[in-house]
């Protein structure tokens, strides 16, 4: 790949703060939110339009150039890595909300629109956009539809698929494809734009959504259950179920991430006990104070130390964007944190942190654990330095056991971060060789010249 | 060359770059990258630059020297960051590396710095010199006609621009105030000893505020000291490169409060007090002061901090009903994370109603002399400040840091927001005071 080229043909029709080419530049988008994994790509591009892009697009695919998208490089597995140099486009200037209907409970917004002003904006107009993943205050939209994000609140309302009626995707060559609309029903050909949320960038560049937003909740109520012991918690949460409660929220914190957490939040978590359990339950206020009543009992006869309730909505709010930094705080007891987010089925949710914890003590890993509980969906961290390659080998060897025994139990390597180049080696085991086969023959149909994120998810 | 040769930041503990797990949670909160969305104006590219740096895989060149000084330093990224990263050490090292390999050297910035960090702050009684000519030129009428004249326009690297920020300087500096009257005035059987550092800016153009701070301290049980040998903080030298100076001054100011024999270490200028409050981690290295100066930063309070701590009595008076809006200094809030104290001494004055402003916490664009440095973006974020001050309605803006008093007050100018600036314990000495003219 001739980069100088490259670089004067992007030249003809890009601003010159539009495309960065110094070392320096270089050196910080090499990277996105994952732990190790770095490299350089021969130039950035900073679209502010979707006729840029396929503009960019059909340069690169002409010179066979790899394109990785991005938004604001929050991503968890690597997938917004340069790992095969190229072109990173970054979308984050393509920021506007270019409509919200209230009409139809509607929002057509770009790509690089904080997922945080969707949901204030939803809000203002008395709205609501439900999934919220941990970075929701500087991840960006796109990067939430191509990576089809969760979040805390995915028990009740789903992920970020869920909220996807339309997609404006420029296609490898440049063309543009417009796929879904603003109706609720709609059965006109394949539903292809179920095939870009989640593709990590590597069918299409999302250059434009069409949101789904649901009525405000009017009420809220957020209760923290804390427990001697990690099983009860786990319990309480296949009890509320069982009790056809489905909470808005139900996490959990083990005492590794509490202590962090509070280390940052200092909102007063105990630091003294195995799990903390977040629950929410939101609706209408008279079925929001009976579920409220209802779990608090459960958890009392489950085992709980203690509940407690949270007296304002904005204590509650502070107790759950405290949760949402957990990630980042465990970065307070080592330099290196390594995220994972396997997710089984409810009912294994017990066996699953049993066998994390044994993993961890087995392999003298320190780990720490959070995660989703009421959707299964666990987060195993584990607490390293890259430096050491001897502790790395076993951190290795402690992941690789995790993200099998998660398979054996009907569950998933990633509930909700995508494979991306960091789970790539583990992704046919889950799939098996037909799976592995039609992934690809997707890609080759979408992206013939492979052009788009190379290296990711498989070879 | 410093001391061993190395670079600065390859020299600098590697656990404090790998802090850094670039997860992006600082992005948001930076004005800089909020203003350009690229990642090279974030913390998390500021520091992954570093990094790069630090392992040989970047040089550090003349590109990341003018990041590092489009930094605004107000440290949002650090109350924003979960895993404690210290972005100020970093930045600090990364600034004073930059001024080692001399990136941004020219005659007419060299000069300057040399004039200012390295002659002007590094000594009080030559500020105090300055200040009375200054004080002089302002009074005189020679102001008048150097605005009128056109001079300004001539002066270089856009220094003529400034002027308008230029403080009026105080007839009487705190010393001389203290002396002649203040000194008296110490309660007689007091609960708490403790001493004032007096600052720079504040010292000449402010002195009033270290006086009322004074006065709210005598209110409320203290005798209040003010050593004479103590010199500017340092924060100045510190966060533009100039560590070893930085390192003086703090050996001095140790020498001359001898902190182990105080209750306390005042200080009432958001910028100084971040600083002072790390001397401990300044002089981590040095044999001889490391000890103390861990005790000094156990004794560094800020004013509002010490007032709440020692509970505050609320005056007894009826003042007229005001509205005020509270401004949060960077240094105040994300250096030393004092954010309710400063708000709960302004409820306590008698007649004030406390507005919220909109991003109260979000910098000003003073940041020590970045007003001077990068002046497009410097009113750029005063412009987004007047606007949310301007919703408020509020007459009276309270502020914690001298910096953040003269942006905001030339602020008001700019944009026709007719406000006062004050800082927050001198609207409490004025209600103490109030107290005894209702007595007589």
């Amino acid at each position: 790949m001739d980069n100088l080229a490259l670089i004067k043909d992007l030249a003809s029709f890009l601003r010159e703060d539009q495309l960065l080419t110094s070392d320096e530049d270089l050196s910080v988008y090499a990277f996105d939110g994952t732990a190790m994994l770095h490299n350089r790509p021969a130039c950035v591009v900073l679209p502010e339009r979707g006729e840029e892009v396929a503009q960019i697009l059909a340069l690169c695919n002409k010179k066979a150039v790899p394109v990785v998208a991005r938004g604001s490089g929050t991503g968890l597995a690597g997938g917004a890595v340069p790992s095969e140099g190229g072109v990173v486009l970054c979308l984050v200037r393509l920021n506007k909300i270019i409509e919200l209907d209230a009409a139809n409970l509607v929002m057509v917004c770009e790509p690089g629109v904080l997922t945080q002003k969707v949901a204030d904006e939803a809000l203002a107009a008395g709205l609501f956009y439900p999934p919220d993943p941990g970075s929701i205050k500087i991840s960006t939209i796109g990067g939430n539809v191509a990576n089809n994000s969760g979040g805390l609140r995915g028990l009740k309302y789903g992920v970020t698929r869920d909220y996807v009626m339309g997609l404006e995707v420029v296609l490898a060559d440049g063309q543009i494809l417009e796929t879904g609309n603003k109706c609720v029903k709609d059965v006109a050909g394949f539903a292809l734009k179920d095939l870009f949320i989640g593709s990590e960038g590597m069918l299409g560049v999302i250059t434009k959504v069409i949101l789904k937003l649901v009525p405000a909740p009017a009420s809220k109520k957020t209760l923290l259950g804390l427990y001697d012991d990690m099983t009860q918690a786990a319990e309480t949460v296949s009890a509320i179920i069982e009790n056809k409660i489905i909470p808005c929220t139900l996490e959990f914190l083990d005492r590794t991430t509490i202590e962090c957490v509070e280390s940052y939040a200092k909102i007063g978590l105990p630091t003294d006990c195995e799990a903390v359990l977040l629950m929410e339950v939101d609706g209408h206020p008279a079925e929001v104070d009976e579920q409220a009543a209802q779990i608090e009992k459960i958890a009392r006869q489950g085992g709980a130390r203690e509940v407690r309730l949270a007296a304002t909505v904005e204590e509650g709010l502070r107790l759950a964007s405290a949760r949402r930094t957990a990630f980042s705080a465990l970065a307070r007891l080592a330099p290196t944190v390594v995220l994972e987010d396997v997710t089984v089925p409810r009912s294994e949710l017990a066996r699953m942190v049993a066998y994390v914890q044994g993993v961890g003590e087995r392999h003298q890993v320190k780990v720490g654990t959070f995660g989703h509980m009421g959707d299964g969906n666990l987060h195993p961290t584990f607490l390293c330095d890259e430096r050491n390659k001897e502790e790395m080998a076993r951190v290795e060897k402690a992941m690789e056991e995790v993200f099998s025994f998660a398979v054996e139990l009907g569950g998933t390597i990633t509930g909700e971060h995508g494979v991306g180049l960091a789970k790539k080696p583990f992704l046919p085991k889950q799939l098996g060789p037909v799976g592995m086969d039609v992934l690809k023959r997707v890609k080759i149909a979408f992206d013939p010249v492979g052009i788009l994120n190379p290296g990711n998810m498989f070879d | 060359m410093n001391d061993n040769g190395l670079n600065l930041l390859e020299n600098l503990d590697y656990s404090v770059v790998q802090q850094c797990m670039h997860c992006g949670m600082c992005l948001p909160a930076c004005p800089t990258y909020d203003a350009t969305l690229l990642e090279r104006s974030s913390p998390r590219g500021r520091i992954a630059m570093m990094r790069a740096i630090a392992d040989g895989d970047l040089q550090a060149s003349k590109v990341f020297a003018e990041e590092m000084y489009f930094c605004l330093g107000c440290l949002a990224c650090q109350t924003a960051c979960p895993a404690g990263v210290d972005y100020a050490t970093l930045f600090e090292n990364a600034r004073a590396e930059v001024e080692r390999q001399g990136l941004l050297n020219s005659p007419v910035r060299d000069f300057v710095r040399r004039w200012t960090l390295g002659w002007l702050f590094a000594k009080r009684s030559r500020l105090h010199r300055l200040g009375r000519s200054l004080r002089f030129f302002q009074r005189s009428g020679l102001q008048t006609l150097v605005r009128k004249s056109g001079l300004l326009r001539l002066m270089p690297w856009g220094l003529g621009a400034l002027e308008p920020l230029t403080p009026e300087i105080n007839e009487r500096f705190t010393d001389q105030l203290y002396r002649q009257d203040l000194k008296k005035k110490n309660p007689s059987a007091a609960k708490y000893q403790v001493a004032l550092l007096a600052g720079c800016i504040q010292d000449i153009a402010f002195a009033e505020v270290n006086a009322d701070t004074i006065c709210a301290l005598q209110h409320n049980h203290c005798e209040v000291l003010l050593p004479e040998a103590q010199e500017c903080c340092g924060s100045l030298h510190g966060h533009n490169g100039e560590l070893d100076t930085a390192k003086r001054l703090a050996r001095i100011n140790i020498d001359a409060f001898n902190a182990e024999d105080l209750d306390a270490v005042i200080v009432n200028s958001g910028g100084c007090g971040s600083h002072i409050k790390h001397y401990e981690h300044l002089l981590a290295d040095d044999a001889e002061y490391a000890e103390r100066a861990k005790e000094w930063s156990r004794k560094v309070r800020d004013i509002h901090e010490f007032l709440v701590e020692i509970e505050l009595r609320t005056p007894e008076c009826k003042l007229p009903a005001q509205q005020v809006t509270y401004h949060e200094s960077c240094h105040l809030k994300h250096g030393q994370k004092v954010s309710d104290a400063p708000r709960e001494v302004l409820r306590a004055v008698p007649g004030l109603q406390l507005i919220e402003l909109t991003e109260a916490d979000w910098c000003c664009g003073s940041a020590g002399i970045y007003n001077i440095t990068q002046p497009e973006m410097s009113m750029q974020l005063l412009d987004r400040k007047m606007s949310h001050v301007r919703a408020t309605g509020a007459k009276i803006v309270a502020t914690g840091n001298p910096g953040c008093a003269i942006q905001i007050a030339h602020g008001g100018q700019r944009a026709d927001v007719p406000v006062q600036v004050v800082h927050p314990v001198s609207l409490l000495a004025a209600a103490y005071r109030a107290e005894k003219q209702g007595e007589s």
